[in-house]
């Protein structure tokens, strides 16, 4: 029986390929109704680990379900009918406009979402008589992201969507993101970006060599809460460097030693980037 | 939400053979010259055999029905083994696994697309054919009941081959060079440019496995004369054999075609 408050449940999840083991034995859980981002260096195993969920990839081990059913047993179009798939870049339908494929693909599901409010959903209005081909990445990706949601899921797997996107269409699609979590979506996403996981990411997942270091939320990965803060200044051309854990103190007896401003002082705590960065080995 | 019904496979499939339509008109290249590449040859062979091969049977006329055979097996065989594994490269497989259409709508879709695409040939080939080269179209309804059947078992058979052929090239770049002197090859031995029974008897026993040879003969059963019958191999048009074959060809294409149809590369 599936469990109706998590999506995804992944018990010892493995996955050998003839030279290297892309996944060595996860345990993973996505609840319903929560944004899960998972992230890891390139060749961590994440898109594996995604590919799996979606039906995509054989497993060697383990047990997977997703909505209730094994990915691996299932053919059938009614699960599929369930879940949106937004992959990795992707250059098909290059001769058909915007509309054509997205009024096409929703010919596939039982109960697709109006064409139209889709094609706006994704800020592709105007673009909507410019053919694949002829769209930027940024607007191609939220093609992707149109087709993916357009059979209304429930739930949405997201591998790097917001790749070649400029500042202000991330903020726009991180938007769209939560628009569709308060209509229920499950969300598992992969991303490369710390800023874009610390936005929308409820839990998350950090994985590298085929193995989950750590799940957590975005506040408490890594100790991050715990961690020291950095108070930096300079003083008479030279930088200083302190870590303490409190910094208010610290500062007021800077104050008090420094007269009048204090040159380039800085107080910061470790953000999401350098945490993770630790957690991976590759130390700022 | 998942009580709603699923559209049919067919339902899909059509609309799927309305899309690929549309996407082979928009590749105008393409488009010309598959169109038109019968005809080309009609006018390359027409204008350098002039001769009749049998009395009142002129090489053209000769040449007409093996085109159309052919024509079955560029469109649906050639094109699909070498456009399917493009497909598969730019990620236009990948994104239908991922939805609940089945893979049999996207073979219903193929079947139309080679069905549209060969319909234009044939009636392009004809017209050609009637107008220069004094081509004589069969006025008996059986003929034309024959050429019905016979197109349908050659577009099922060869559209079907197509998809399972698709598989075997590792990438869309190099399925050209894989599938193109394979059709080539069936071309020569199958008695589309030369007479049939002219062939070394090696040859026409070669042929005699694969569908094209027997396409052809349907064909010549629809546009030549009765009398030519007497010339072929057996001494007749053996249609009964043909639909045999071909049928046969049509349901082994359709379950390895199940088979051994991959998604991703």
């Amino acid at each position: 029986m599936s469990s109706t408050s998590s999506a995804i449940e992944v018990h010892g999840l493995s996955k050998s390929y003839p030279n290297h083991v892309a996944i060595a034995g996860i345990d993973l859980e996505v609840k319903s109704g929560e944004i899960f981002a998972l992230l890891g260096p390139n060749g961590a195993g994440k898109t594996t680990t995604v590919e799996i969920l979606e039906g995509y990839r054989s497993r060697d081990g383990g047990t997977v379900s997703v909505l209730g059913v094994d990915p691996a047993n299932t053919d059938v179009r009614a699960w599929r009918n369930r879940i949106g798939i937004v992959l990795q870049s992707t250059k098909d339908a290059a001769d058909l406009t915007v509309e054509e494929a997205i009024s096409h693909f929703a010919g596939y599901y039982s109960n697709p979402k109006n064409v139209d409010e889709v094609i706006a959903a994704v800020g592709l209005a105007e673009k909507r008589k410019t053919k694949g081909e002829q769209l930027s990445g940024g607007q191609r990706r939220r093609l992707d992201v149109a087709l993916g949601i357009l059979g209304n899921p429930e739930l949405l797997f997201l591998d790097e969507p917001t790749t070649g996107f400029d500042p202000e269409a991330r903020r726009a699609f991180w938007d769209l993101i939560r628009q569709l979590k308060n209509d229920g979506t499950t969300i598992l996403m992969t991303t490369h970006y710390l800023d874009e996981a610390e936005a929308l990411a409820d839990r998350l997942a950090v994985m590298t060599n085929g193995k989950i270091l750590e799940v957590s939320t975005p506040a408490l990965l890594g100790g991050r809460s715990r961690a020291k803060a950095r108070v930096s200044w300079s003083e008479n051309g030279k930088v200083f460097l302190e870590t303490t854990d409190s910094p208010t103190q610290f500062v007021n007896k800077l104050s008090a030693r420094i007269d009048g401003e204090i040159q380039d002082l800085s107080v910061s705590r470790p953000n999401l980037e350098d945490i993770y960065l630790e957690m991976i080995g590759e130390k700022v | 939400m998942s009580q709603l019904k699923l559209p049919s496979t067919l339902k899909i499939g059509i609309s799927r053979g309305f899309l690929e339509v549309k996407q082979f008109m928009r590749q105008r290249e393409s488009v010309v010259f598959t169109l038109l590449f019968p005809v080309l040859l009609l006018l390359i062979f027409g204008s350098v055999f002039k001769d009749e091969i049998a009395p009142g049977v002129t090489f053209s006329q000769y040449f007409v029905a093996g085109m159309i055979a052919s024509g079955l097996v560029n469109t649906g065989f050639q094109q699909l083994a070498i456009t399917i594994p493009m497909e598969r490269d730019d990620g236009t497989l990948k994104r239908l696994r991922g939805t609940p259409a089945p893979a049999s709508s996207y073979f219903i879709g193929k079947i139309i697309l080679v069905f549209v695409s060969m319909s234009i040939q044939v009636i392009l080939l004809l017209i050609f054919g009637v107008l220069l080269y004094g081509i004589t179209l069969p006025t008996d309804p059986e003929r034309w009941l024959t050429f019905i059947w016979v197109m349908l078992l050659g577009l099922i058979s060869s559209t079907l081959l197509g998809i399972a052929f698709s598989s075997v090239p590792k990438s869309g770049r190099g399925a050209s060079a894989v599938v193109s002197p394979i059709v080539i090859i069936l071309q020569f031995f199958s008695g589309v440019f030369f007479v049939f029974t002219q062939l070394p008897t090696w040859m026409q026993n070669f042929a005699a496995i694969f569908p094209l040879k027997w396409l052809t003969q349907g064909m010549r059963a629809v546009f030549l004369p009765d009398s030519f019958a007497a010339q072929e191999v057996a001494g007749s048009w053996e249609l009964g054999k043909i639909a045999i074959f071909l049928g046969v060809w049509s349901v082994l294409g359709f379950f390895l075609a199940l088979k051994t149809f991959r998604w991703e590369k």
